[in-house]
């Protein structure tokens, strides 16, 4: 008998990014693994100047604020604000409904299906309409002038 | 739709022998009022080119065999009208995740592997009881209820296809397992927890679940695996505290009668 192998077939990194028809807790996710590689790469940043640029003396590190205040950099600096703020607040839903806690008991599924998730979605709405606020919030802080 | 509106089935071929890379071939199908896709296959297959590969069986949403990805969104054959997406081309793969062995037709059998490695079915202690059964084990319709969704399962592979970490990671388990390892250890007859807890408790285990939903938004028997998995998870964790309460085996002696109110019998549609 002749053997095939059959082929692989993975979506690999596609399969995260590409959500599709599904709903939005798949986007949140992705949008939680986004934040959470951007906080990270703040984070580096910000390590990098205060440490690395800092210890070369006050030229080089009123040379680095300068370049700081440019409002890209304030853009950017917006932007992490807001998505430590996404991120905290997924990560909060996220844990409490892994806990099983903002989960419905399971229950003989009848047609059509509502799951869990989709169940509990005004819980979800409830928490983007809080980052929405608090974005609207820094911007008028960050952005627009502030008080 | 009119009875004569003719569809385009953009379906992904690969032949294996011949083939280096998947390709797709246009089909046009008649289309009509309740035809499913499966039906459109089974038009295509018949008259059009039979060297097309698909699975299928029980053309009723049972038997788990005709999983496909249609327009990009995982789904049984039989169980998609071609009309629900109004629209004259419809996109048909098959299950992402998986590997191809021909056309739409998926290796399901690692699949399979992984759903008999955690032990899909009662364990106990009782070796005797077990060895020559005298009764069977009580479980009063309450456990049950507990359980019974997960039960639904008819091991299609479509939430496999969902899962965003399936995509990615090879080892891991998937909804499908995770779920089943959930609803046999819930399950008040079963006692084998501790066979089961180190083959979920990995990293690619329980813990890669990152709960994007999408095979509870997918799955086609309304199992809600996702449910399940946090259900898995919070048994780990509250195990690993020591808090919650553990639920004693049951036995062969029936819990004393607890039944629900009967449902009416419902009267004859046709007099
Ligand atoms: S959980 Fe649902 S989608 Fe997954 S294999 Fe079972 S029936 Fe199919
Ligand atoms: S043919 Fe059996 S599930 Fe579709």
């Amino acid at each position: 008998m002749r053997q095939i192998q059959p082929r692989r077939n993975y979506l690999g990194a596609v399969g995260w990014l590409w959500a599709g028809n599904y709903k939005v807790e798949r986007y949140l996710y992705i949008l939680h693994r986004i934040t959470g590689l951007g906080i990270l790469f703040f984070l580096l940043l910000h390590l990098i100047m205060t440490t690395v640029f800092r210890i070369q003396g006050q030229d080089v590190w009123e040379a680095t604020m300068a370049i700081l205040h440019n409002p890209w950099f304030k853009i950017g600096e917006y932007l992490v604000v807001v998505a430590f703020v996404y991120h905290a607040l997924n990560g909060l839903r996220l844990i409490l409904q892994e806990l099983g806690f903002l989960m419905v008991r399971p229950a003989p599924p009848i047609y059509p299906y509502r799951d869990s998730l989709r169940r509990k979605r005004p819980w979800t709405i409830a928490m983007i309409a809080v980052v929405v606020i608090l974005a609207l919030v820094f911007f008028y802080d960050f952005i627009a002038g502030g008080w | 739709m009119d009875k004569n509106n003719l569809i385009t089935f953009k379906v992904q071929r690969y032949d294996p022998e011949h083939d280096r890379i998947p390709h797709f071939q246009e089909f046009m199908v008649p289309s009509g009022k309740c035809l499913t896709v499966l039906e459109g296959l089974l038009y295509i297959k018949e008259n059009l080119d039979s060297s097309l590969a698909f699975r299928a069986s029980c053309r009723m949403a049972i038997c788990g065999s005709c999983g496909i990805l249609i327009n990009n969104y995982p789904n049984l054959a039989c169980h998609t009208q071609i009309e629900e997406f109004h629209s004259d081309t419809l996109t048909v793969k098959p299950l992402p995740n998986l590997p191809i062995i021909k056309d739409l037709v998926v290796d399901l059998i690692p699949f399979f592997n992984t759903h008999k490695s955690i032990k899909p079915y009662i364990l106990r202690q009782d070796a005797e009881e077990m060895e020559k059964p005298t009764a069977e084990y009580a479980q009063p319709p309450r456990a049950l209820e507990t359980l019974l969704q997960f039960t639904h399962c008819i091991k299609c592979g479509i939430c496999i296809s969902a899962c965003p970490t399936s995509a990615s990671d090879r080892l891991f388990l998937g909804p499908q397992a995770l779920s089943q390892c959930y609803r046999y250890c819930t399950d008040n007859r079963d006692e084998g927890e501790k066979e089961r807890f180190p083959m979920v408790d990995t990293d690619h285990g329980v813990w890669h679940c990152h709960l994007a939903g999408a095979c509870s938004e997918a799955c086609p028997k309304g199992v809600d695996p996702a449910l399940a998995i946090q259900l898995l998870k919070r048994r780990l964790v509250s195990r690993a505290v020591a808090l919650g309460k553990k639920q004693q085996p049951s036995s062969t002696v029936p819990s004393p009668a607890e039944t629900k109110p009967k449902l009416p019998f419902p009267g004859f549609t046709v007099k």
